[in-house]
């Protein structure tokens, strides 16, 4: 495949940044979200031919008999700082590379065209676009690279970007705060990443993905059985980037970010926060895949974290009063679904059903989250707050904005035909599979997950109608657009053969259903409704009731667990305590200390030795001689 | 003879050839056109520079051996072209800062006598570099020092270029009487001026005086740290510095530093590299540690521009010789490159004072109080200057420093580490002082010092290019890794 496409992919938003963030202010907001817009139209097309090639055309590059290939479009040299420790930029073309290719270029575009309305007569609108173009380069580079290398390279812009996008509402002290919260939860993943990553390639001396995955019994071999703390070196390497994974992914117990990033403006959390970003973990995970399978203690870390977190965020969405925060702890639960659907995948179980069926539900996933938080957004542009007790009843003022909301929920709960129902499916079976305690576990989860959606379906569209001093009305075309369209693909992109394109080690699978699996898996999703028609559908007292049926369960899950606290806890009162003040100290009185003293001695000697330059050549010759003979005598007398 | 040996010598003659039609350019103009001369120079110049740049990119350049030509007097190799390439962008870039410079009413009429001084200076530099015999060695060093007495005084209205230009012969003959007297002991102890056979008599070892070669070579490097301005042989610079009009300057603190320091290189790895470790090692060590902190205590006290960044690159001469003392082929690859970038860093910061200076005819850091207020461009040229001087990431500086103190401790002795140890922390020093800079335009009140004024094209079109420079050379890794092919580590 020629380079000049995937690469125009990556530059065309890096120039876009450019443009805007330099030029952006001399524009008309106008302009300037058109010029991104249509920039990213363009990457969205080039992207899709891309991954549309890489698909269909059957070229010998990319397709051997059924097995899809991984093929490298070009890899640079950037830093080479020996013949061995070569740092290289370049595209990976594979099946989930290829696959993101089609999510990323999706979401941005109707992020984009969504923005024009939903953001329209924002200070900042042009920072605003600079922002979503730096965030989609980075993530397209994140996902192409070809090594690890280049992926942390991008991860960490990734990072930047979600922060600068968190905190884009820079007057508002909850947006710094969260934006800074992100951060820095992120940063001290991406730590563990980081180490992981060196302890890695300091055994294997490789950065590339292809060497790594292509031999993974190499990668074994090559840390020579070293152990550390009992658990093999290899285990900790891939659990330490698994932990980078986690930053961005919002597992526990690092997910206390995303909920509190939901402070920025919402088509940033469709894109960043539902669809792309927080599903770098995953993706994480899935390309060093055959990595993972040779160590497989840490394929269980993997699935026993995302069970957890899939119930625990569950549990939590059913209380959220923010509509934003209930799919946030919804994202997180769903993330977690991949999460162990990658735990528990194993070439023995349906030739690695679960990763495939991680990266389906990832796709599925994208779609109808971002047109949840899209239509949240239309929902929040409408009654000018983020709380379900603000609205009520808008089927009847919203209706496009209704129907593709329930489109959304109908998809998460997993009712067929709609994609989630599909990719959950697939989930769901691959965890019966390797355990049933995991599969009952889950779909208790599936269950949950039907609940709490329509539980927010009930209260906004139906419940009791509070009085609007405007009354709500539809969002314009440029946000209406991108809802339908993801409404569109959320009804069938669960009917797309995805095993024929994106499986493990690329052997084409035939998706069979599973009829005990998908029965009961519906079964539970229905009662979960119905559960939520019940107490939700009209104004009753059965909520209440419920809630005073479990107080503590209900208050420690409006807290969240109290996770803040706890964190707020150790970093306040152990770690500022016990660490930052001794340090502060240190820094005060040594590091300072010595420096001022160097300040002083350096002032004094310069002071002392001014008559030196004395203007008058004469000395200056003088002290040339004494010079060379004090040079030529001290050395003699050395030498002697 | 065999006259194809000229062949070898083709940068110089293509020198001699730019320099000839300047010079026929001068006499023979009508004086309507005299004012394009400078126009011309800068093409001819670029011209000749891009085809030394062609030649020393292209791969198969890069795999030559070294040419000895003139039974072994004049040597060239992939890493002589590589140097002279270098010298011939800097050189350039301080001609197209001379421009606006050189149209003033009392240059104008003899501007033409610039750029022939400046070519001619650079035809001797060459000669210091691809020497191999300490006679043509001797002719460059003359060749490259008298013009640029000449130079220095070209502002004759103004008395401080005069002294400035008289302080610089005086000391210019005394250190190059001190250096051929250096010569004439080696001759007397090895019997030959060859680079070769000193080198080979000074490794046989026999009947060959070691203390009279100490002497000798005390001499030999004295003189050199004259031309690199090593403390304490570095007295002339600040007052030739400061007196000097402003691309006289920018000319001697890169271009005639950075010949000299390979020069240096070269004198000392091929001539004397058997006696490193008994003898020049420890007289370079001394050197370096007292020209870094020596001129660092000095910078910190000047209030004049120019004489601020007369002792500032001082102490960059110290950091250079780090390369020299290295004594491995990274030491030879970081020189160059530590030399080039310092070219572009050093130049920009030379760029922002003369644009100021032909602008206002000030030059004191205090003058410089909200720069950033009145001409932000300007202000945002100098930070970045100051920080690539100062080796603040990812600015080309820092990369040059990280390589050459590499390229030290590669060498692997512990007296080597303590000496980058200090190095490092006059790095610390040496930030305060180019901070006070930075402090000064962005932060102090301004006092009525610097108006709002567009400086000329010329001077915009050096600034970009240095600032290209500051920028690019070191986050795109082929520039150094090109250096360090061709000098083979």
């Amino acid at each position: 495949m020629d380079f000049v496409i995937p690469l125009l992919i990556l530059a065309i938003p890096l120039c876009m940044f450019l443009l805007l963030g330099i030029l952006g202010m001399k524009m008309s907001p106008k302009v300037a979200g058109t010029l991104g817009t249509l920039g990213m139209g363009t990457v969205f097309v080039l992207a899709y031919y891309t991954a549309f090639t890489y698909f269909f055309s059957g070229s010998a590059d990319f397709v051997n008999g059924t097995d899809r290939l991984q093929y490298i479009v070009f890899n640079v040299d950037w830093l080479a700082f020996t013949p061995e420790l070569v740092i290289r930029l370049g595209f990976l073309l594979d099946p989930i590379s290829a696959m993101m290719l089609i999510v990323i270029p999706t979401i941005s575009f109707m992020v984009h065209l969504y923005s024009l309305g939903y953001m329209h007569g924002e200070k900042g609108f042009q920072r605003y676009y600079a922002f979503l173009s730096l965030f989609s380069f980075s993530m397209l580079g994140l996902v192409v690279a070809t090594n690890i290398f280049q992926m942390y390279i991008f991860w960490e812009l990734v990072g930047a970007s979600s922060y600068l996008l968190i905190g884009f509402y820079y007057t508002r002290p909850a947006a710094v705060s969260a934006s800074k919260k992100a951060f820095i939860v992120t940063r001290f993943a991406d730590l563990g990443f980081l180490i992981g990553i060196l302890i890695l390639s300091f055994y294997t001396d490789t950065f590339n993905f292809i060497d790594m995955t292509s031999n993974p019994q190499g990668v074994l071999a090559s840390t020579g059985g070293a152990t550390f703390m009992g658990a093999s070196v290899l285990t900790w390497a891939l659990v330490l980037i698994y932990m980078g994974g986690m930053g961005k992914s919002a597992m526990m117990p690092l997910h206390i970010w995303l909920p509190d990033a939901m402070e920025g403006p919402t088509p940033v959390s469709a894109l960043i926060h539902a669809a792309t970003m927080v599903v770098a973990g995953v993706y994480l995970v899935a390309r060093m895949f055959p990595v993972y399978l040779v160590e497989t203690a840490a394929l269980e870390v993997v699935l026993v974290v995302g069970a957890i977190t899939a119930l625990y965020a569950a549990m939590v969405a059913c209380t959220q009063i923010d509509i934003k925060r209930v799919l946030a702890f919804s994202t997180i639960s769903q993330i977690a679904f991949m999460m162990v659907a990658l735990g528990v995948a194993r070439p023995d179980i349906h030739e690695g059903l679960g990763y495939m069926a991680s990266m389906f539900h990832l796709f599925t996933h994208a779609m109808f989250k971002a047109l949840l938080f899209m239509g949240a957004g239309a929902l929040i542009h409408a009654v000018h707050s983020n709380d379900y007790t603000a609205m009520g009843g808008l089927r009847k003022y919203m209706p496009i904005c209704h129907i593709t909301f329930l489109i959304g929920c109908l998809a998460i709960a997993g009712i067929p035909p709609f994609a989630g129902f599909w990719s959950k499916d697939e989930i769901l079976v691959a965890v019966y599979d390797y355990s049933t305690f995991w599969g009952v576990w889950m779909t208790f989860v599936a269950g949950l997950t039907a609940f709490y959606m329509f539980r927010l379906y009930y209260l906004i569209f139906w419940w009791n109608e509070p009085v609007y001093h405007h009354k709500p009305h539809d969002a314009p075309w440029t946000m209406s657009v991108p809802l339908i369209f993801l409404a569109a693909v959320s009804v069938v992109a669960g009917l797309i053969p995805f095993g024929k394109f994106v499986t493990w080690q690329g052997h084409e699978y035939i998706i069979h259903m599973n009829v005990t699996v998908a029965t009961i898996s519906v079964i539970v999703a229905l009662c979960g409704i119905l559960l939520a028609r019940t107490m939700y559908r009209k104004e009753n007292t059965l909520p209440a009731r419920v809630k005073a049926f479990w107080p503590w369960l209900h208050k420690a899950a409006l807290h969240r667990f109290y996770w803040d606290e706890l964190y707020l806890f150790i970093t306040h009162k152990i770690i500022f305590n016990g660490i930052c003040r001794p340090i502060a100290w240190f820094d005060r009185h040594i590091i300072d200390g010595s420096m001022d003293g160097l300040a002083y001695v350096t002032n004094k000697a310069s002071y002392a030795i001014r008559g030196f330059q004395s203007g008058n050549v004469q000395m200056y010759v003088w002290w040339y001689l004494i010079g060379v003979l004090l040079l030529g005598a001290i050395t003699t007398i050395c030498v002697l | 003879m065999d006259y194809s040996q000229f062949l070898a010598m083709k940068q110089e003659i293509g020198l001699l050839v730019v320099f000839v039609l300047i010079f026929l350019n001068d006499t023979f103009l009508p004086a309507r056109a005299q004012g394009s001369i400078g126009k011309i120079c800068v093409l001819l110049f670029g011209l000749f520079t891009a085809w030394g740049l062609a030649m020393g990119l292209c791969p198969e350049a890069c795999s030559h051996d070294a040419v000895l030509a003139f039974s072994g007097m004049y040597e060239t190799s992939p890493v002589i072209l590589n140097i002279k390439n270098i010298l011939n962008v800097g050189a350039l870039i301080v001609m197209i800062q001379g421009l606006r410079w050189a149209d003033q009413e009392m240059i104008r009429i003899r501007r033409g006598e610039f750029y022939e001084l400046l070519l001619i200076t650079l035809f001797g530099m060459y000669l210091m570099i691809s020497a191999r015999h300490f006679l043509l060695f001797i002719i460059g060093l003359e060749t490259a020092s008298l013009p640029l007495a000449a130079m220095v005084a070209f502002d004759k209205h103004r008395y401080e270029s005069h002294e400035a230009a008289v302080k610089y012969i005086l000391t210019a003959v005394f250190s190059s009487a001190i250096f051929l007297m250096g010569l004439s002991f080696v001759y007397g102890l090895t019997g030959s001026l060859y680079f070769s056979k000193i080198g080979a008599a000074v490794a046989a070892g026999s009947g060959i005086d070691l203390v009279g070669l100490i002497i000798a070579l005390a001499f030999v490097i004295s003189g050199m740290g004259f031309k690199l301005s090593l403390v304490p042989f570095h007295l002339w610079t600040a007052d030739v510095y400061q007196g000097a009009p402003t691309p006289v300057t920018s000319y001697l603190s890169v271009i005639s530093k950075g010949s000299a320091a390979f020069a240096f290189l070269v004198i000392l790895w091929q001539v004397f590299g058997e006696i490193y470790s008994e003898a020049w090692e420890w007289m370079l060590y001394a050197l370096i540690i007292i020209t870094i902190t020596v001129g660092n205590l000095f910078a910190i006290r000047q209030r004049n521009m120019k004489r601020f960044l007369a002792f500032s690159s001082i102490s960059q001469a110290g950091y250079i010789m780090l390369g020299v003392i290295a004594f491995n082929n990274m030491g030879l690859s970081a020189l160059m490159y530590y030399i080039l970038v310092y070219i572009f860093s050093n130049l920009a910061a030379f760029g922002v004072i003369g644009a100021i200076e032909n602008a206002t005819g000030k030059v004191s850091m205090d003058n410089y109080n909200g720069l950033y207020k009145t001409n932000p461009r300007l202000a945002f040229t100098m930070m970045l200057a100051m920080f690539s001087l100062a080796g603040i990431p990812p600015f080309a500086g820092f990369f040059s420093k990280f390589f050459i103190f590499t390229s030290a401790i590669n060498q692997g002795s512990v007296a080597i580490y303590i000496l980058v140890l200090i190095a490092l922390i006059n790095t610390i020093i040496s930030l305060y002082y180019y901070l006070l800079v930075v402090k000064a335009m962005f932060i102090n009140q301004e006092d009525g010092g610097i108006a709002s004024f567009r400086s000329a094209c010329s001077e915009r079109v050096a600034m970009w290019i240095c600032v290209a420079g500051i920028i690019f050379l070191g986050i795109v890794s082929c520039f150094y890794n090109h250096l360090l092919t061709i000098a083979g580590a």
